[in-house]
């Protein structure tokens, strides 16, 4: 009576071998934080370039894993002597995922959309050089700029310049439509998005047949799934301790790679007492940045000084600048007019690096006398609470944009930091397009704000990225937010 | 007494649950080190001299966290078995003395909380209310509350149909002057006992609701949030999980176990058939 069952298993077993022979299809990614929506030109969140960039959405160029500019929905270009105007010349064949064509009136809408008055794209300034936007044939768009711009091709290249559909433009929030090898298949909120091929891509057509992305913020949760195969891949796995114990098991690879990602203590520059400089500056005293690598970070990371990522040319070391002395940082809170203390609070979001760093820092701020009450929030709540309320003192936060020390220069940002100097100075840099001229401004904006002392600038980010030794294909550093799936397979 | 020494169910229990109130007790005076304060350079040490227990990923004094632990778990579960019973009990009492359509409608909405699972909708309030320890306490002792009720409604009509209550309605005696006099006194070797079992779920419900994030917030030591934090690194530091899952054993055990003996010392009944 038993053996039956046994035998159909047995079969159903050999049946099930043979044809896995044949290579996976399917891949699940595992991410830390869930996207608020899927229009990578409508909102900051990382979260959602880290779904839809190169997969679902493209632009006129592309950002490679190696930072390098290649073509995109621009098969090629030529730039006017005077670097004013730049003619794009578009992929044929190209659709949407509803089936409409890509041409140059996609182009021209898309660029204006992200550039009107009234667009609520979160990086505004990668279009303020643009003057005008024209199309010039079926496939041919020219973009001219008001002053010559060495960023310019970079700039196109982010998720925050991806060309949509004037059809489907106010929807991609819910309902992606893009020209990516792949298209959204579901979305089950609060839990994963499921990406399946499109099958009338342009390009060379992906090798996966269906991604889904998995949100497990938990590191004891994310780590569980890899282990047990539930996600074969986490491009940056929140748990750093659990890194020694992949690194010796054979069926994972560990990539640690970098990002863009400068951790920082962000400071709600118009709060009392934050908005004493003495304050910040002690603050920046109090806290030991190593301590928070190896405690939080099982000491994968690397000390900054400012908001610039230290493998870009025009980095300057200050991590120096305000070394840690707790005594010095009593002394000058002090001299502030605290000498009784400060009571704030810590907003922390999930990712672990915030939650345990967070623990830390309170422990070391409380050493000099600064008491916080830690809240810990959900992603959503973070962002509607902290970043767009602005209501907080202190919170951390990775931003993971590539070059974004422009947001020191926005009025409204949740640092609330007004320097009309800083402000020329990005303005500047915006209208330069020399290579050393701009490094050289990249400098001197570094060295304002970590004089201003806006913010507590701790560590960059690494990309602890552990997979699946038989997945190809996986970036192994962020040069932008990306998951870029498109050329990921598994070997046999 | 004699009986109590007798009991050995009794003299674990309290041995053990006086064990884990001492450490707690002692925790407000002194620990080894400080909870508050991280050690970055000392961390993840397994058991050793300095370190009796060892220390965790912030370098931390485990055998301080566990005391200061002990503390936080029997307050949280101290309070939330206290809102059970300061809100329970009169209402069980009420619905006894009065029965009809009172003691439905009580018994009823006592059903209602009992058909959701207890630690579910603690969360669901935890949830709603922001996740510290004060919202664990009251999560926790709202679902306390229909379990002293129930208790205490059985109790007191078994009292109720005495004799001696008879008298004493006759001689004049109002309900509320009959519960304080006669039935209170009567039921509480039963809340005593049903207290000792509810202190041990409390403590549970508190590791449990930290365990995900929900009880007790940081720099404030709970054992939930250690063995939580504990989950990843037991590969490379088991003790971290083994060291407040011990503590939690150990203290659960001591209340169940004194609650068994408490019954069976208490329960007049038991007494003459030995």
């Amino acid at each position: 009576m038993t053996l039956r069952p046994i035998l159909l298993g047995g079969l159903a077993a050999i049946l099930f071998s043979s044809s896995a022979l044949a290579a996976r299809m399917d891949l699940t990614i595992g991410m830390v934080l869930e996207p608020p929506g899927l229009d990578p030109t409508a909102e900051a969140a990382a979260a959602i370039d880290e779904v839809v960039y190169a997969n679902v959405f493209e632009g006129l160029t592309r950002i490679g894993p190696d930072g390098a500019i290649t073509a995109g929905l621009a098969k090629k270009w030529t730039i006017s002597e005077d670097g004013l105007s730049y003619a794009f010349e578009l992929r044929e064949g190209a659709t949407f995922h509803d089936g409409t064509t890509l041409d140059a009136s996609d182009v021209v809408f898309s660029l204006d959309r992200a550039r009107a008055e009234d667009s609520t794209n979160a990086q505004k300034a990668l279009f303020s050089a643009i003057e005008k936007v024209e199309a010039t044939g079926e496939t041919t768009v020219v973009v001219t700029l008001s002053e010559p711009s060495g960023a310019f091709l970079y700039n196109m290249g982010w998720g925050d310049a991806v060309i949509v559909a004037p059809e489907s433009a106010d929807t991609n929030k819910e309902n992606p439509v893009g020209t990516g090898p792949f298209k959204l298949d579901n979305w089950q909120r609060g839990s994963a998005i499921t990406l399946s091929r499109n099958e009338n891509y342009w390009g060379e057509q992906a090798k996966l047949d269906k991604v889904t992305f998995r949100f497990i913020p938990d590191p004891a949760a994310a780590t569980a799934a890899l282990l047990a195969g539930d996600v074969q891949a986490f491009p940056n796995l929140p748990a750093p301790e659990a890194i020694a114990q992949f690194e010796a098991d054979p069926r994972f690879i560990v990539a640690i790679g970098s990002t863009e990602g400068e951790t920082i203590l962000s400071t709600n520059n118009k709060k009392p007492p934050f908005d004493n400089i003495m304050v910040r500056r002690a603050m920046a005293h109090a806290i030991d940045r190593q301590a928070i690598i190896d405690g939080a970070m099982f000491g994968l990371g690397t000390p900054i000084g400012t908001h610039f990522a230290p493998h870009n040319p025009a980095y300057v070391e200050l991590s120096e600048t305000y070394e840690y002395n707790p005594e010095k940082a009593k002394a000058m809170l002090a001299e502030a007019g605290f000498a009784d203390g400060i009571k704030a609070t810590l907003k922390l979001p999930p990712p672990s690096y915030a939650r345990r760093g967070g623990e830390i820092i309170a422990s070391q701020l409380r050493e000099v006398g600064i008491d916080l009450e830690i809240i810990p929030l959900e992603w959503g709540q973070w962002l509607e609470q902290v970043f767009k309320g602005k209501d907080y003192d202190l919170t951390i936060v990775s931003h993971t944009e590539p070059n974004d020390i422009d947001i020191y220069a926005r009025d409204d940002y949740y640092f609330q930091y007004e320097n009309p100097d800083f402000k020329a100075l990005i303005a500047k840099l915006n209208v330069t397009a020399e290579e050393e001229a701009r490094f050289d401004l990249y400098r001197q904006a570094q060295q304002i704000i970590t004089d201003d002392a806006v913010n507590v600038y701790l560590f960059q980010l690494a990309k602890n990225g552990v997979w699946d030794a038989k997945l190809n294909g996986l970036w192994e550093n962020s040069p932008v937010q990306a998951n870029d799936v498109t050329g990921v397979s598994w070997s046999e | 007494m004699k009986n109590a020494l007798r009991n050995k169910n009794f003299l674990v229990g309290i041995f053990l649950t006086g064990f884990i109130l001492a450490i707690a007790l002692i925790s407000f005076v002194w620990t080894p080190f400080d909870t508050t304060k991280l050690i970055i350079a000392d961390r993840l040490k397994a058991p050793n001299l300095t370190y009796l227990l060892g220390t965790d990923h912030f370098g931390r004094d485990i055998f301080s966290m566990v005391m200061v632990g002990a503390r936080n778990s029997i307050a949280v579960a101290f309070f939330a078995v206290g809102i059970g019973i300061l809100i329970g009990v009169p209402l069980g009492c009420w619905a006894a003395a009065k029965r009809g359509f009172v003691d439905e409608l009580l018994m009823r909405s006592s059903d209602i909380i009992f058909a959701f699972p207890a630690l579910l909708s603690a969360v669901m309030i935890t949830a709603i209310f922001g996740p510290s320890a004060t919202n664990a306490i009251i999560a926790i002792g709202i679902f306390n509350i229909p379990v002293f009720a129930r208790v205490a409604r059985g109790a007191a009509l078994s009292i109720w149909s005495r004799e001696y209550i008879l008298a004493a309605r006759a001689s004049g005696k109002g309900a509320v002057r009959i519960t304080r006099e006669h039935i209170l006194p009567n039921i509480t070797n039963i809340l005593v006992v049903q207290g000792t079992i509810q202190f041990s779920l409390g403590i549970l419900a508190e590791a449990g609701l930290s365990y995900v994030g929900l009880g007790t917030q940081p720099p404030d030591v709970s054992w939930g949030r250690m063995l939580n934090e504990a989950q990843t690194m037991m590969s490379i530091a088991p003790h971290m999980a083994i060291i407040p899952g011990v503590a939690i054993i150990v203290t659960v055990l001591g209340l169940n176990l004194l609650g068994d003996g408490l019954r069976d010392l208490l329960d007049p009944r038991l007494q003459r058939e030995r």
